[in-house]
C-alpha cells in the first residue's frame, strides 16, 4: 500500500502521520506538496492536521484551492482511499467532498486531551479492521472540531451508516459528558455517499505505539491496508 | 558634549555613557549610530549589570558544546550523534501590556533562537507567574498570556508539555512570562549565527519590517515603566503561519552548504542580528536599509534598523548560492531580500543608498560597559529570616483534613489541566509524560533515549533569602528530573529581577545567582544559556527575585522513566531523603502564607544529601526497584502523597503515625531533599539496601490501596473528595 501525505503551508501533522505509517507499519509513505498534482503514484492520500495557511479566514477555506485538491478530486472518483485528519477533515468539508461544517467548540478553547471513540460501522474500509461498537483511544487537538450539518444531511448520514466514530465514554456511551467539543450527536468522523473518503477530527496517527499512550490509532491504518 | 536628556532618555543612555561613547569613537555619535549604542549597550541585547555575575555561574561539561553567549542557545550532546539545543527567554514587560501578543511573540522569539541553529524544537515549556485571580486585570493577563501561547505555539506543531504556575501579590501588575524551546539536531548539521566570509551576501527572509517594536529591547525591556498605555504600540503582533514557514525553509537550508551562518531578528532587530553576527564572525557588515522591504511608508534609517518586527531571519549566503537559497524560499513562499553584505573591515556600515548613515567599530558597538553596583543586604531581609515558629499556634489534628483539602485547592497547588488542555501536547509523537507530572519526557525516536525536562523556580524562598533560594532553584529542578529517571544535564536559566541600580535589587542578583552558582558546581550540573530580564517593577514595587531555572536531563532506556503517581495496590510507600521533622520548615512555606499569611523564615537545604538522594533515586530506577517517584515540594508532605494518590485513583494508608514536633511542619512542612516513592513488597529490602549504601534515610510510611489517603490520626480522606479540590480548584477562580 502506498500512502501520500499532502503538505500545505501549516501543515504539520505530515511527520507523525509519515511515522506512524512508515516506522510503526513499515508502509510505503511519501510526501505530496500542494502544489503537485499527480497522484498517479498512491493508493491512498493522508490530508493531515495543523493549520494550513494558519487557519486564516477560516480553517481549510485556503487550503482547498490548493492545485492538489482538483487532484484528490478525480482520484476519490477513481475509488481510491482519502481521510482527512483535523485540519484535513476541516479541508475536506471546505472543498465539498464532505458534507457538513466543523464549527469552533462550544467552549471556546483549543483542546488537546485524549477522547474515547465508538467505532459505529465497522464495514467501511477505514474500520474493517475493528470489533463492532469497538471503543477507541485516540487524542484530539483542535479549536473548530464542531461537527454541525442540517437535519437532513444527519438524517442522511445516520440512515447510510456513514458516521463511523462518534466521542463516547470508555464503556462506549454516548453522552454529553464525553463529547469534548459539541459536535452534533457526537459525530467525530464521517464518510462520503461513495464511503471512499473519511474525515476525521481526532488524530489516529498519535496513537500509534503503546508508549504514546494508545496503539488504538493503527485499527484505522490497518483497515485501510486490508481492504488493498 | 550637551545632548539633549530626551535623545539619551529615548534611547535608555545616560549622559556618562554618551560621553564613553563620544570619546571612543573621537566624535559625536549619529542618530543612527546613537540608536545602535542605545539598543546593544541596553541590558537586554548587553547584560551591563549582570554579566559580572553571571561569570559565576559555571558552564562547562563534557558534554557541553555550545556555551552561553556562543550562540542564540545552548547545546549539549546526547550521544548517537545527536545534541540538543536549549534556551529560555522572558516576555515579561509585554506580556504586562498585552498579553495575548506580548506572550505570543515571546514564544516565537524563542522557537527562532533554536531553529536559527539548524535544530528542530520539540518541546516547549513555561514557567508563568501572576498576581492573584481575585483582581479582574489579573484574570485579563492570565487569560491573555496562555491564549497567546496556545494560540502561537499550536500553529508551529510544537508540543508545550508543561511547566510552572505561581500567583503572588508582587506580580500583580508585572507578570512574568518566560518560554523554554529545545530543539533536536544532528551534531554535524548546526549552523553558527556567524557574518563571516568576506563578500558573503546579508539575507534578510519572511517579515516585511514596519515600526512595530520600536525601542522593545532598550526601553521595554530595559526600563520600568509607568504609562504602558503609552508603551502599547511597542508590543509587536505574531503571525505564527508565517513562523511555521520560517522553521520548515530554514531546516531544509541547514541541511544544504548554501550559507555561512544564519540568525534570527529579535530584540534590537537588525540591528542586534546583523552585529551580533559580524562580532562573532570576526569581520564586518554593510546594510543599505533601502534594500530592506517595509511595510510602512517613509522609514527612517533608524527605524529600519531597530524595528522588532517579528517572523524575520538573517541568512549569511555564501556568494554564488544566493539563487538557490532564494529558490528555496520561494518555493516557502516567503519573501527574500539581499540587503547587504560581509565586510572584511570590523565596521558596521549602515547605508540609505548610496548615504553613509553609521559607520561604528562592531567591537565598540558589542562592548558595553560592565557594571558593578555596591552591594548591601537589606536591612528588612533580618525580619523576614528571623522568624520564631512558636509565634504561630500548631495545627490542631482535626483540622488537618480541611488544611490539606484548602492546599490542594489553592491555586499554587491545584491541577493545572484547564490550561495544559489547551496547549498541543502530542504533537511530534514523542510525548510520553504530560503536562502536570515532575518532569514531562520525550523519547527520541531511532534510540532507546529519552529527554526530561522541567522549569523550577520557587520566588518565596528567593524573596526570603536570595542565597538559599537560588540554590533550591537549582536543587529542585534537578529533583524534579531525577524523580522522572533522568541524569540531569544542563540548565538554561532566566533571571527575573526587579531594577539592578537600587542597591537592595542588585543584592538579591548576586546572592541568588551565587546560590545557584553553588548548587550547579556541587550538582555538576553546567548552564549553558540564559536570559536576565531586570527592571520588573511597576510604581517602585520590585517583583520576588524569580530565577526560573530550565532543565534537561537524559534517560538512556526509555523504558526506565518514572511518574510521580502510585501504580499498584499493595505497594511500599517510603520517603527517600531527610527524615528529620524540623519545626521551622513551614518556614517560607505555601502552608505558612496560606493559612497564618505569613511570608517568613529561612528555606534549608543541606546539597551533600541532595547528592546522595539523587544518585540512590537513579540507581533503583535503573534497578527497577521503583514505581513511582515524587517530589515534596510546595505543600510538603501531605499534599505530596496526595497528588500520587490522585495521579492514578490510588489510595494510601499510613503505618501508625506519630509526630515527634509539629503537626504542621510535619505534614506541610517544606523540608528539601525529600522524595516519596512506591516499591513493591518484594523489592523493599533492595530500597532498603540501597539507601543504607547511599546513606540516605528510607523512611516506611505506609501501603498504597483503597481509595481513601489516611495519615492515622490527622488526615481521611476520599480520593473523590481531594480531587473535587485539587481538580478544580484553579478553574473555579477564573
Amino acid at each position: 500500500m502506498r500512502f501520500g501525505i499532502v503538505i500545505f503551508p501549516g501543515t504539520w501533522s505530515d511527520r507523525d502521520c509519515h511515522y506512524a505509517l512508515n516506522s510503526t507499519l513499515r508502509q510505503e509513505a511519501g510526501y505530496i506538496w500542494h502544489k503537485e498534482t499527480d497522484l498517479s503514484k498512491y493508493d491512498c492520500v493522508i490530508l493531515p492536521g495543523g493549520f494550513s495557511y494558519g487557519d486564516y479566514l477560516r480553517p481549510g477555506a485556503i487550503a482547498r484551492f490548493s492545485p492538489v485538491m482538483a487532484s484528490i478530486e478525480r482520484f476519490t472518483s477513481q475509488d481510491k482511499l482519502v481521510i482527512g485528519i483535523c485540519n484535513g477533515f476541516q479541508v475536506l468539508c471546505e472543498a465539498g467532498l464532505l458534507p457538513g461544517a466543523l464549527l469552533r467548540s462550544t467552549h471556546l478553547e483549543y483542546r488537546c486531551q485524549w477522547v474515547q471513540l465508538r467505532v459505529e460501522n465497522n464495514s467501511s474500509p477505514f474500520t474493517s479492521q475493528c470489533e463492532e461498537k469497538q471503543v477507541l483511544k485516540i487524542p484530539i487537538s483542535h479549536y473548530e472540531g464542531r461537527y454541525y450539518a442540517d437535519d437532513a444531511t444527519l438524517a442522511e448520514l445516520e440512515a447510510d451508516k456513514r458516521i463511523l466514530f462518534r466521542y463516547s465514554t470508555p464503556t462506549g456511551d454516548i453522552t454529553d459528558a464525553a463529547n469534548p467539543n459539541g459536535s452534533l450527536q457526537n459525530i467525530a468522523g464521517i464518510i462520503n455517499r461513495k464511503g471512499n473518503v473519511l474525515g476525521m477530527m481526532p488524530h489516529p496517527e498519535r496513537a500509534c505505539e503503546p508508549i504514546l499512550g494508545s496503539s488504538d490509532g493503527n485499527l484505522i491504518w490497518e483497515s485501510i491496508i486490508a481492504s488493498s | 558634549m550637551p545632548v539633549a536628556k530626551e535623545i539619551l532618555d529615548e534611547v535608555a543612555l545616560s549622559q556618562q555613557e554618551y560621553e564613553l561613547i563620544v570619546e571612543k569613537l573621537g566624535r559625536e555619535p549619529s542618530q543612527v549610530e546613537l540608536g545602535l549604542f542605545g539598543a546593544l549597550w541596553s541590558e537586554h541585547c548587553g547584560y551591563k549589570h549582570s554579566k559580572a555575575l553571571l561569570k559565576h555561574l559555571p558552564s562547562g561539561s563534557q558534554r557541553v558544546l555550545v556555551k552561553p553567549g556562543e550562540e542564540n542557545a545552548g547545546v549539549v550532546d546526547i550521544g548517537d550523534g545527536l545534541v540538543v539545543v536549549m534556551k529560555i527567554e522572558s516576555h515579561n514587560h509585554p506580556s504586562a501590556i498585552e498579553p495575548y501578543q506580548g506572550a505570543a511573540t515571546g514564544v516565537g522569539g524563542i522557537v527562532r533562537d533554536i531553529f536559527t541553529m539548524g535544530a528542530r524544537p520539540i518541546a516547549l515549556l513555561n514557567s508563568l507567574r501572576f498576581g492573584p485571580l481575585s483582581d479582574s486585570r489579573n484574570r485579563y493577563l492570565f487569560a491573555g498570556v496562555v491564549g497567546g501561547i496556545a494560540g502561537y505555539g499550536n500553529c508551529l506543531g510544537i508540543p508545550d508539555i508543561g511547566g510552572e504556575i505561581f500567583f503572588a501579590d508582587c506580580y500583580s501588575t508585572n507578570p512574568l512570562v518566560n518560554t523554554l524551546c529545545l530543539g533536536i539536531a544532528e551534531a554535524k548539521n548546526l549552523v553558527r549565527a556567524r557574518a563571516h566570509g568576506e563578500g558573503n551576501l546579508l539575507m534578510l527572509v519572511g517579515a516585511d519590517t514596519g515600526r512595530d517594536g520600536l525601542h522593545g529591547a532598550s526601553g521595554l525591556a530595559s526600563r520600568t515603566f509607568e504609562e504602558e498605555r503609552e508603551l502599547r504600540s511597542t508590543v509587536q503582533v505574531g503571525n505564527p503561519f508565517l513562523e511555521k514557514l520560517l522553521i520548515e525553509a530554514c531546516l531544509e537550508l541547514a541541511e544544504t552548504d548554501w550559507i555561512a551562518g544564519m540568525q534570527d531578528l529579535g530584540a534590537a532587530g537588525l540591528t542586534s542580528s546583523a552585529i551580533e553576527s559580524a562580532a562573532r564572525g570576526g569581520g564586518g557588515i554593510e546594510i543599505d536599509v533601502l534594500k530592506v522591504p517595509r511595510r510602512e511608508k517613509d522609514m527612517t534609517p533608524y527605524e529600519v534598523m531597530l524595528s522588532e518586527s517579528q517572523e524575520r531571519m538573517l541568512v549569511v549566503v555564501k556568494k554564488g548560492c544566493e539563487d538557490k537559497v532564494k529558490a528555496l524560499f520561494d518555493r516557502w513562499e516567503l519573501r527574500s531580500d539581499i540587503i547587504g553584505q560581509v565586510t572584511g573591515d570590523s565596521l558596521a556600515r549602515i547605508k540609505e543608498g548610496e548615504k553613509v548613515v553609521a559607520e561604528v567599530p562592531v567591537n565598540l558597538l558589542t562592548s558595553p560597559p560592565v557594571y558593578r553596583q555596591r552591594v548591601k543586604k537589606p536591612h528588612w531581609l533580618e525580619q523576614l529570616q528571623a522568624f520564631d515558629v512558636t509565634s504561630v499556634p500548631d495545627l490542631p489534628p482535626k483540622k488537618a483534613n480541611s488544611t490539606l483539602l484548602r492546599l490542594l485547592a489553592s491555586p499554587n497547588i491545584a491541577s493545572k489541566h484547564c490550561v495544559y488542555r489547551q496547549y498541543d501536547h502530542q504533537v511530534g509523537n514523542n510525548t510520553i509524560v504530560l503536562p502536570g507530572s515532575d518532569a514531562g519526557v520525550l523519547r527520541i525516536k531511532g534510540t532507546k533515549k529519552a529527554i526530561s525536562l522541567t522549569v523550577d523556580g520557587n520566588a518565596r524562598y528567593c524573596y526570603v533569602n536570595p542565597y538559599l533560594g537560588g540554590v533550591i532553584a537549582v536543587a529542585e529542578a534537578a529533583r524534579n528530573l531525577v524523580c522522572s529517571g533522568a541524569q540531569p544535564l544542563a540548565i538554561t536559566n532566566c533571571l527575573n529581577f526587579g531594577n539592578p541600580e537600587k542597591a537592595d535589587v542588585y543584592y538579591q542578583l548576586k546572592e541568588c545567582i551565587a546560590g545557584m552558582g553553588r548548587a550547579c558546581r556541587e550538582l555538576r550540573i553546567p548552564v549553558i544559556s540564559g536570559n536576565v530580564s531586570l527592571y520588573n517593577e511597576t510604581k517602585g514595587e520590585a517583583i520576588y527575585p524569580t530565577p526560573v531555572v530550565g532543565m534537561v536531563g537524559l534517560i538512556e532506556d526509555v523504558t526506565r522513566h518514572c511518574t510521580s503517581g502510585f501504580k499498584n495496590e499493595g505497594d511500599l510507600v517510603f520517603l527517600l531523603g531527610d527524615s528529620k521533622v524540623v519545626d521551622s520548615s513551614i518556614g517560607s512555606s505555601e502552608y505558612l502564607e496560606l493559612v497564618h499569611g505569613m511570608i517568613k523564615g529561612n528555606p534549608y537545604v543541606d546539597l551533600e544529601l541532595e547528592k546522595r538522594l539523587h544518585r540512590c533515586c537513579l540507581e533503583a530506577m535503573r534497578r527497577r526497584i521503583i514505581n513511582s517517584a515524587h517530589d515534596c515540594s510546595e505543600g510538603g508532605l501531605g499534599v505530596a502523597l496526595a497528588e500520587s494518590c490522585l495521579a492514578n485513583g490510588l489510595g494510601f494508608v499510613s503505618h501508625d503515625w506519630s509526630t515527634e514536633g509539629r503537626l504542621d511542619s510535619a505534614l506541610f512542612g517544606e523540608a528539601q531533599s525529600r522524595i516519596i516513592l512506591s516499591v513493591a513488597p518484594k523489592s523493599a529490602w533492595k530500597m532498603d539496601r540501597l539507601a543504607v549504601r547511599w546513606q540516605i534515610a528510607a523512611t516506611r510510611l505506609g501501603t498504597v490501596g483503597g481509595k481513601r489517603l489516611v495519615l492515622k490520626g490527622c488526615i481521611d480522606l476520599s480520593i473523590d473528595k481531594m480531587q473535587e479540590a485539587w481538580w478544580d480548584g484553579l478553574e473555579r477562580l477564573l
